[in-house]
């Protein structure tokens, strides 16, 4: 489409300034990435609860709130760290604009951590009682409110999905780059948490009973299939805009672009659908765990192919 | 009051006297354009035109950039002027994501994002844009276009038809408007975008956003220990020995 109008036109731009390339780079695909685990492991968490009982996953009270910390850290520090201006990130708390889903996203974020931190603390505190030893007032205190864990944790699980899904209305408002503007973005994020959460557990699973892990397969297996089915239904239907279509035209012609975009279907999505799939059966840990680290390598390069190509376009 | 901007592109003759008068007004780094002119050949020899389209921001009654900042570094002005105030930007860049023009940019000096006010400074003052003045054509008109009887109301309604502005699918209502323009020069899909191939240069995308002296760390550890004064110095200062002036060399 796009190169039938230059050939209809016959335009080509013989003077201009510099056009700034790829402004969110590596460090906005890897914040997007350490989210979908830190809020993703908490959605895969929760499923397993409500499905098994607690003795069949022994370390998963504990384990799934450190996983959720570490990684929601890693995307804050690089969320951080993007800024031009570090210092000044504390002005979206004291001069926050709530039209921007960067602000809505900060704060519900930063509130996110603080009780996963919480949640944490009190697991830590009650899985190793020799923790920070007996005159440590922080974990006596996390013991002594234990059953502080069960009652915030539905509201813990209900505010994961608000801050899996904002980064998608960041690239709704994000209004020059077409590519992001699908409503399919936001389902996308939902997927990629499924992917992220089960992925990480399954790495954190040997001690769990065979149906536990059965369960995290399943979830593997679907998130992957239902976002590549996505991801490919992108790709190929043409019923895009015209700057949306020119975009994804970086990853049609071949390059680099190419290349990343396929690595990442092939080692994120199909060999891990039929990894999971065939452990389902088996219950081959390693196979699993094998899945596991596919899709999460995968994952990264697909959220990076879209999130760079989009940047290529020239805007005027 | 909401100002606007046309620009007359049977006029203009891409001398960029306005691209100058910018970036001397605002005092615009190196490597960023407030406003720019952009030459576009079109058709094939020897059949060739050349045409000028300035570019500046299009400050949207409906802006994207206004939108998604964070911290309402980018606000409006009562009289419809999209400002920016640099002191209050993180730089995140989220606003260069959101404008559908491309004018904003990530200035490599204060390492916030900054684009044309419509020479604000000037307006309160009761002074036209510096773009506007240094014009020799007057292809740029500035004014009220809520006042009819502004030179920028009549010069719409006397080019009814052509008027034109950039990406109004977007929804951004924009208040700069074109005379003259047409998909070639105004939508940036329609003309081709060689990389490496410009009159005199051969950059087509800039390597880095913002200061590229002032790397990841630099970003933390400048209000402590300041980074290197970044100015225009190197790029004529050809001679960087300083001993050839204290011994009255040339």
């Amino acid at each position: 489409m796009v190169e039938n109008t230059i050939h209809a036109t016959q335009a080509v731009v013989t003077l201009d300034v510099a056009l700034p390339g790829i402004i969110w780079g590596w460090m906005i695909t890897l914040n997007m990435w350490a989210k979908s685990i830190g809020t993703g492991v908490i959605l895969v968490g929760a499923y397993l609860l409500y499905r098994h009982k607690k003795d069949e996953m022994p370390n998963l009270r504990w384990i799934m709130p450190l996983v959720s910390f570490v990684f929601l850290n890693i995307f804050l520090l690089f969320t951080l760290t993007d800024l031009h201006q570090p210092y000044r990130m504390v002005n979206i708390f004291l001069h926050p604009h709530w039209t921007s889903a960067i602000t809505v996203g900060a704060w519900m974020a930063s509130l996110f951590t603080l009780l996963i931190t919480i949640l944490m603390v009190i697991g830590a505190a009650d899985a190793f009682p020799g923790l920070g030893g007996k005159k440590c007032k922080i974990t006596a205190m996390a013991r002594s409110n234990s059953a502080v864990y069960e009652k915030i944790f539905p509201f813990v699980v209900f505010l994961a999905i608000p801050v899996t899904l904002y980064t998608a209305i960041i690239m709704a408002e994000s209004s020059a780059r077409e590519l992001w503007q699908a409503p399919t973005e936001v389902i996308q994020m939902l997927w990629a948490a499924l992917m992220a959460g089960s992925s990480a557990l399954i790495l954190a699973s040997n001690e769990w009973s065979k149906e536990a892990r059965k369960d995290l397969s399943l979830v593997l297996a679907i998130a992957v299939f239902a976002s590549f089915l996505m991801y490919m239904g992108e790709y190929f239907f043409s019923f895009k805009s015209s700057e949306a279509e020119a975009t994804l035209a970086y990853v049609h012609a071949g390059g680099a672009f190419n290349v990343e975009f396929w690595f990442g279907m092939a080692l994120g999505f199909i060999i891990p659908f039929f990894l999971a799939v065939s452990a389902m059966k088996s219950d081959n840990k390693t196979l699993l765990r094998f899945a596991a680290i596919l899709a999460l390598v995968g994952l990264y390069l697909a959220k990076d192919v879209w999130l760079k190509i989009p940047q290529m376009l020239p805007l005027s | 009051m909401k100002l606007g901007f046309l620009v007359d592109l049977n006029l203009c003759m891409g001398c960029k006297g306005c691209e100058i008068a910018c970036k001397v007004e605002n005092d615009v780094p190196l490597s960023s354009w407030r406003l720019r002119v952009k030459y576009i050949d079109i058709g094939t020899f020897p059949e060739t035109s050349r045409s000028f389209t300035p570019l500046r921001c299009n400050h949207c009654e409906n802006a994207p950039c206004e939108r998604i900042c964070p911290v309402s570094a980018l606000h409006y002005l009562e009289n419809g002027i999209v400002n920016v105030d640099s002191a209050r930007c993180i730089g995140c860049a989220g606003c260069m994501m959101a404008c559908p023009y491309g004018a904003i940019y990530m200035d490599p000096e204060t390492n916030t994002a900054d684009k044309c006010t419509y020479c604000a400074h000037r307006i309160e003052s009761g002074m036209m844009p510096a773009c506007v003045v240094a014009c020799p054509v007057e292809a740029n008109i500035f004014g009220d276009v809520e006042d009819d009887h502004s030179h920028i109301s009549l010069y719409i309604m006397e080019h009814q038809g052509a008027v034109q502005v950039r990406k109004p699918e977007k929804h951004t209502n924009p208040k700069h408007y074109y005379v003259g323009g047409g998909s070639q020069t105004l939508d940036p899909l329609a003309h081709e975008r060689l990389e490496g191939y410009n009159l005199f240069n051969n950059i087509t995308h800039l390597k880095h956003v913002g200061d590229p002296h002032h790397g990841v760390i630099d970003r933390f550890l400048a209000p402590f220990v300041g980074h290197g004064k970044v100015d225009n110095d190197s790029f004529m200062n050809f001679n960087k020995d300083a001993k050839s002036s204290q011994e009255g060399g040339h």
